[in-house]
């Protein structure tokens, strides 16, 4: 690593934690990690034991967020309902991710008819209402956790691919590049060592704002009935279910509802900040 | 300008191919036959009954002869007839329900700009201080919430607890025989709660760019000079630099269609109403194939539409495109 990029990584980092709120999401994010992680230690509930004697029960010392119809407590099935959803975001997102470097990188770097033909591809991919394509993919498989990830993860792909390539667009005439192609570098280890590197700040970015889309995807999923099949707890399908009882149950309904919606916007707000922090044309004139 | 929009409509050409591909690819991935659905819902059909459906539905035929038979008949506008018992034609179906996701989408699109584009303004010129900060967490908060969960706590409070408005469909029973001022009233009441959440969850994108726009707008040599002048704040601010900062928030306009399409399915399915987003969700939880490949292209289509829409705007907005690009071919 060259003394400019820990100087850059510095000012990013310096910027970044000057921005209150993105902070504050960063530490929901990493809170909700060490939950998701930590969750049998936290909590002394199972979370898919039934308990007849203790069905409904509100909030009490006992039972954080309640019990549910069949007296599961509410709070355990949320700690490890977030490790449904964190993977969903992640995977989904990881599938994205590659799949949309992939394409920009050698859309990018190869040009010609490669380029117009994938990008053509990235076109008609955006012109559907994602939602509907994931609709139909997955109410035509049998509902499972792996078909939803991959299918928010392959109706993802098409930003990343864009920003990608434009990055790559832009980098490729440079004259450091065409100095490695005169040293004799290959095609990929230009690509993956003078290239790459520098796109990675725009797709972590564009990364961060898909995890928590892929969350908000698979509870729409869920209260529609296809989600995450149960009784694996995910924070969408405990929602769902939660909505039979919103009128006296309140408690089944309004904590993962408030789980999904802090964990999304801390989500936002830490992508947004490193944005911030990265864009050069945002460079305090304070 | 026509031949601006004359490449502009053949650029499109290979995009409708594409879609079509792509519909049929979907659909035809699905291991098993639609036609099993029909049987397997009514024991009484033989095998012989059977095999005159796949004839019917062509199900016999390879793949590419059922997609080449499927596209010319798109062409004519016969998408075929849905699977549903009542056998109606799936152009029928859609004609029917397009016209309500549409107006509600464009009474949404119409409430985003009038709001995010002050928020954004606003976000901009008070950049990094606390409206700013807060104004983003706003409208970040739109895009976070579940809207159906916001939706369905909503319709709780105001239909079920306090009784104020309705908590279904679009019209009350028995809504013919009131005048059309009362009828009005009626159909506002029932869209009151879909359409500011839809309008809630939308803000987000539209006035993040806006606000991007604006600073970087803020940041050119002619609003330094405007300001140089003694011209008032407010009238670099929205004389000069709001011009050149809306001008791209027009390809907003066409960005978002397939968003607003998707999100009907949550609150026509939540409502009750009649558009195509309830049609396509129906029509998947039956394997209705004919309906869900044809709303699956109409909804590409309108997509297309909005942003041949927004590119034609933007070109009639800034007259460097226009001329940049004809002079370019």
């Amino acid at each position: 690593m060259t003394r400019r990029d820990s100087y850059l990584r510095d000012v990013v980092w310096r910027r970044f934690r000057a921005n209150r709120f993105a902070v504050v999401g960063g530490l929901v994010v990493l809170a909700m990690f060490a939950l998701s992680i930590l969750a049998p230690y936290i909590t002394p509930y199972d979370p898919n034991t039934l308990d007849a004697y203790h069905v409904l029960l509100p909030p009490s010392s006992d039972h954080w967020f309640g019990t549910d119809e069949v007296g599961r407590d509410v709070f355990t099935r949320m700690l490890f309902g977030a490790r449904i959803s964190l993977k969903v975001g992640f995977v989904a997102v990881g599938i994205a991710t590659m799949i949309g470097t992939v394409v920009g990188l050698v859309a990018g770097y190869y040009g010609g008819w490669l380029d117009s033909l994938l990008m053509r591809f990235v076109d008609i991919m955006f012109c559907f209402p994602t939602f509907f394509l994931i609709l139909a993919v997955i109410a035509i498989l049998e509902p499972s956790i792996w078909y939803i990830m991959l299918i928010i993860g392959l109706t993802g792909w098409m930003g990343v691919a864009r920003l990608v390539r434009a990055e790559v667009l832009s980098l490729r005439e440079r004259d450091y590049i065409l100095a490695a192609r005169v040293i004799g570098c290959s095609d990929p280890r230009i690509i993956f060592r003078h290239i790459l590197p520098n796109a990675v700040g725009p797709v972590l970015v564009y990364a961060t704002l898909g995890i928590a889309g892929a969350i908000l995807t698979e509870s729409s999923l869920s209260f529609l009935g296809i989600g995450v099949p149960p009784p694996t707890p995910s924070w969408g399908n405990i929602l769902a279910s939660g909505k039979e009882f919103l009128e006296f149950a309140w408690w089944l309904f309004l904590f993962p509802g408030l789980a999904i919606m802090v964990t999304v916007l801390s989500y936002y707000l830490v992508g947004e900040g490193i944005r911030d922090a990265m864009d050069p044309r945002f460079s305090s004139r304070r | 300008m026509l031949y601006y929009l004359a490449k502009r409509l053949l650029l499109m050409i290979p995009l409708l191919i594409g879609i079509t591909i792509i519909t049929f690819g979907v659909i035809h991935l699905a291991p098993g036959e639609p036609v099993e659905m029909q049987v397997a819902m009514n024991p009484k059909v033989s095998a012989e009954a059977r095999e005159r459906l796949r004839k019917f539905y062509e199900l016999d035929k390879p793949l590419h002869i059922q997609y080449g038979k499927w596209v010319g008949r798109l062409v004519r506008l016969d998408f075929g007839r849905s699977f549903a018992p009542d056998g109606r034609p799936v152009i029928e179906k859609i004609r029917e329900r397009l016209p309500v996701t549409i107006s509600l989408n464009m009474i949404v699109l119409i409430l985003e700009f009038a709001l995010a584009i002050p928020i954004g303004v606003m976000a901009a010129t008070h950049r990094d201080g606390p409206l700013d900060r807060w104004a983003t967490v706003f409208v970040f908060l739109g895009f976070a919430t579940p809207l159906f969960w916001l939706s369905l706590i909503l319709m709780y409070l105001f239909g079920v607890k306090l009784g104020v408005l309705p908590i279904s469909g679009l019209h009350s029973l028995g809504y013919e025989a009131h005048g059309i001022w009362w009828q009005a009233v009626d159909l506002a009441k029932h869209l009151v709660i879909p359409i500011s959440v839809a309008t809630f969850g939308s803000l987000a994108g539209l006035s993040r760019y806006m606000r991007t726009g604006m600073i970087e707008v803020l940041g050119q040599d002619y609003i330094t000079t405007a300001r140089a002048k003694g011209l008032s704040e407010r009238v670099v601010i929205y004389r000069h630099a709001l011009r050149n900062a809306l001008l791209p928030a027009i390809t907003i306009l066409g960005l978002s269609v397939p968003g607003l399409i998707g999100g009907s399915v949550i609150f026509e399915s939540i409502f009750a109403i009649p558009g195509m987003g309830k049609l396509f969700m129906d029509g998947v939880m039956a394997r209705d194939y004919p309906l869900v490949m044809g709303v699956l292209v109409i909804g590409a289509v309108l997509t297309l539409i909005g942003n041949l829409l927004a590119d034609l705007a933007y070109a009639v907005a800034d007259p460097r495109i226009r001329h940049g690009r004809e002079r370019a071919l």
